[in-house]
């Protein structure tokens, strides 16, 4: 390999070997002979892969491989899709994601998602991580104020909006609501969590501040990323999965360690794709 | 974190559902038994001499000959007065002023209020100031003019609407070919405007078919074939009415000018829909 | 002054022509208004004059042919017929507009929008026809006589209902899909998501609905006339015959005469006020000054 040299602007990378041991690699999620088709088309097409618990994983790969898609398909999103169909086999920790007697709002519960954009409901700050946590049965206000209080503070916003909770939520920053959205769902204590492209709509600044937040989320939560920003993969994943567009449908190419996919690429594509971001 | 109590969500979640279904069985049932009352009696006594005899007896006997073409008056007068006015106002509003001019600002408030209007607080206003101040008497001219006022605003809002699908890429380019603005709205911007203004046609003459407060006391009552514009004529409308509240035993012919009337304006309000959404592509909401 | 080739100049003159020909026409679709408000002034002046405002709420009765002009029992009537309509139609415009959005399989949602369509353009004679012959008997073999404040209320509940539909659906279809799809990946049920999210963002093209429903109700005149027994009273229960306002002018104004007649347009007066403060009301609220 070659040795790599530091992209301008952006800090040189922390040597994997260096990365404090994020858990003992135990799987949590297990994928196998997963495909997606919206109506006749794929979407992606017979992956299996496991997700480690309390891991950072990301999913890397060109735009429109699949890997959004994979990622709704964790929480079973892709209902609200019609005409999506899903084959194949999803348990989160014995559970049967894909079967269809299974409570999937009791799934969503414990398998939270962040979105590409922000998406802070038009409600006070408040009311936007309220109404959830009451919707889950969480009555007592006492107790709501202080998960309240913990989410803003481990998000990091609590100071920034201490003083107007009660002002709608869309009237804030780019990167506070999606900081907002972040505490929305951590609130409501899920085991993991889904991040589609978290970061590729916010400016350079608050990116950074929200990439720092999802580092510290390590060994809390479960998290998979998806990411068109390889730099950023290699900053914060422990673990990659490579998705790539064969014959008309996303495959899983490689997947494995940070380090392995990429220091030693083992599939021709993963080394084109991976030095490709080393131009 | 804090444990989080399980709580039955399926309850309320079978009452919302439960509740969603009941309101709309609820509303289509309601919708059916309207509708099928009126063409269940009425439908008999539709015939092609009913269409086009004028009525006898007070209306208990004969047909709507003389309504119908009164009623065709009517609509006539309204839209003859009321489209080129509310083509020049739509265009002006569209065109020819900013949305924060203060011109344009008071014309469309007045506009929005004039759409709230009661339809009576039209006939009252007609009455006061076409039969009375004009001296046009109880006539179908007073009534096509009570009508065009009142159908004005919806007319001008799809005509304005239609003057804005138009891409603002034609004026750039007809003002970069040094074209003067009566030529471009005559060569360029009417003709694609054109679904609008039919739609805004549409709609008016649904609102000034279906009218009758309006009408009572602008056009008047009279049955007899019209001789003139300055006849009195009953509407179609202002005839179910008449027959159902002061003739008694004039049911039978009050549910086929009924039928008559609800099949006209579903034909109106339909074309109104297929023409918005296939020329003008947008959905015009009919209220 | 620059000179201009002639041909230039002419063009010049159709232009400003063409303008000020629009502003004419313009001038008159937006003095309508004012005029409507002129001659009901002017109409109701005598009567304002000899008689006064007060004595329109104080006189014992309404008994314009012996000088007694009390409109309270006619203002009840339409505040009651108007209020029980929109209570009664607001939830069912809005669960039907739900309904369309989020309950209903796509092959009943579409033909269940063109029904409502359909609702709205069925005019109000008709309603107030079948309300005669069908709604009122019925009524009256409950609890006679039949033409009361209660068939008025259905009858108008029916009229609003696609009113308030039509534009509640409208306000749904504005409602950004990011919204749905970040309450569903909370795990909030459909109506959780519904009551939290969907209706607080389209609330204002809901109120906007039920506010024209109200403006709507307020107006009617036909049906409530020819279903509500036209008695000038206060209702003292659901199954009393009312009169409205509306309906008093459409009854009166064929033989008024005086200040009978001025006193019809007084009425017309105050209809015009309430529709003036609905449409600022409308107004309010579409400027999003309504926060939950």
């Amino acid at each position: 390999m070659r040795p790599s040299t530091p992209i301008p602007g952006i800090q040189p990378w922390v040597s994997l070997e260096e990365r404090p041991a994020c858990c003992v690699p135990k799987p949590l999620i297990d994928v196998d002979q997963l495909s997606l088709h919206y109506g006749q088309k794929p979407a992606f097409h017979n992956v299996t892969l496991s997700i480690n618990q309390g891991c950072i994983t990301a999913l890397v790969g060109p735009s429109g491989c699949g890997k959004t898609s994979f990622l709704t398909s964790l929480n079973r999103l892709t209902d609200l899709i019609p005409g999506c169909r899903l084959s194949g086999r999803i348990l989160l920790d014995g559970l049967d994601v894909l079967a269809p007697h299974t409570d999937v709002i009791r799934l969503r519960r414990r398998v939270g998602m962040i979105f590409q954009k922000p998406n802070p409901f038009p409600l006070s700050i408040w009311k936007n991580l309220e109404f959830p946590l009451r919707e889950h049965g969480l009555r007592d206000r006492e107790q709501i104020a202080i998960n309240i209080q913990t989410v803003l503070r481990d998000v990091g916003l609590w100071d920034e909006v201490k003083d107007r909770l009660h002002s709608p939520a869309l009237a804030l920053s780019g990167g506070q609501q999606q900081r907002l959205c972040m505490a929305r769902a951590l609130v409501l204590s899920p085991e993991v969590l889904l991040m589609d492209e978290p970061c590729s709509a916010l400016d350079p600044l608050s990116s950074g501040v929200v990439e720092d937040l999802i580092v510290g989320l390590r060994s809390r939560y479960t998290v998979l990323i998806v990411t068109h920003n390889l730099a950023q993969a290699r900053r914060i994943a422990d673990y990659a999965a490579l998705f790539w567009v064969q014959n008309g449908a996303g495959q899983l190419i490689e997947a494995g360690t940070a380090k392995q996919i990429f220091e030693e690429p083992r599939d021709p594509l993963t080394a084109a794709y991976v030095s490709g971001m080393r131009g | 974190m804090v444990k989080m109590m399980e709580r039955n969500l399926d309850g309320r979640e079978l009452l919302a559902s439960t509740l969603v279904w009941s309101a709309v069985a609820l509303v289509t049932a309601t919708f059916c038994w309207l509708l099928g009352d009126i063409i269940w009696h009425a439908l008999s006594h539709i015939t092609w001499t009913f269409l086009t005899t004028p009525p006898r007896n007070a209306g208990r006997e004969g047909g709507i000959g003389s309504i119908l073409i009164s009623t065709t008056l009517i609509l006539g007068v309204c839209l003859g007065v009321s489209v080129p006015i509310g083509l020049g106002t739509a265009v002006l509003l569209a065109e020819f002023t900013t949305d924060d001019s203060l011109f344009g600002r008071l014309t469309r408030r007045s506009l929005d209020v004039l759409s709230g209007v009661p339809s009576i607080v039209f006939g009252l206003f007609g009455n006061a100031f076409f039969c009375k101040t004009l001296g046009l008497g109880f006539s179908i001219l007073s009534g096509g003019l009570t009508l065009a006022c009142m159908v004005l605003p919806i007319l001008i809002r799809s005509t304005e609407e239609g003057f804005r699908a138009v891409p603002t890429g034609y004026r750039l380019s007809a003002a970069a070919l040094g074209l003067s603005r009566t030529t471009t709205l005559v060569h360029l911007l009417l003709p694609a405007a054109v679904p609008g203004l039919l739609v805004g046609l549409v709609l008016g003459m649904g609102r000034a078919i279906a009218e009758t407060a309006a009408l009572i006391f602008t056009s008047g009552y009279v049955d007899r074939m019209p001789e003139s514009l300055l006849d009195s004529g009953r509407a179609l409308s202002i005839h179910i009415f008449d027959l159902s509240m002061n003739v008694p035993g004039g049911d039978a012919n009050a549910y086929a000018s009924a039928l008559v009337l609800v099949v006209l304006l579903l034909a109106i309000n339909g074309t109104a829909s297929w023409l918005a959404e296939h020329w003008l592509r947008r959905r015009i909401v009919t209220i | 002054m620059i000179s201009l080739g002639s041909n230039t100049s002419s063009r010049w003159q159709t232009d400003q022509l063409l303008l000020w020909l629009l502003r004419g026409v313009a001038v008159i679709a937006g003095t309508i208004v004012l005029l409507i408000v002129t001659f009901l002034a002017m109409e109701a002046f005598p009567v304002l004059r000899h008689v006064g405002i007060t004595r329109f709420f104080t006189d014992p009765s309404w008994h314009p042919a012996e000088g007694l002009y009390n409109l309270t029992p006619m203002l009840w009537g339409t505040l009651f017929a108007t209020v029980g309509s929109v209570l009664i139609a607001t939830p069912l415009g809005i669960l039907s507009a739900v309904f369309c959005h989020y309950y209903a399989p796509p092959a009943i949602a579409r033909p269940y929008r063109r029904l409502i369509e359909l609702l709205a353009g069925i005019p109000s004679v008709v309603y107030g026809f079948w309300g005669l012959v069908v709604l009122v008997p019925l009524i009256g073999a409950i609890r006679p006589p039949g033409p009361s404040l209660l068939a008025g209320i259905v009858i108008l509940t029916i009229m609003i209902l696609p009113t308030i539909a039509l534009m509640a659906n409208a306000s749904l279809t504005n409602v950004p899909q990011q919204y749905v799809r970040g309450a569903a990946a909370l795990g909030l049920s459909r109506w959780a998501t519904i009551r939290g999210v969907v209706f607080p963002a389209a609330k204002s093209g809901l109120f906007t609905g039920v506010i024209l429903g109200t403006g709507r109700a307020i107006g009617e005149t036909m049906a409530i006339l020819m279903v509500c027994g036209n008695v000038v009273q206060t209702p003292d229960s659901l199954f009393s015959p009312i009169r409205t306002l509306t309906a008093n002018i459409a009854l009166e104004m064929a033989y008024a005469l005086g200040d009978h007649r001025a006193a019809l347009f007084v009425s017309g007066l105050v209809l015009m006020a309430m529709i003036a403060a609905l449409v600022a009301a409308a107004d309010w609220i579409s400027h999003g000054r309504v926060h939950g």
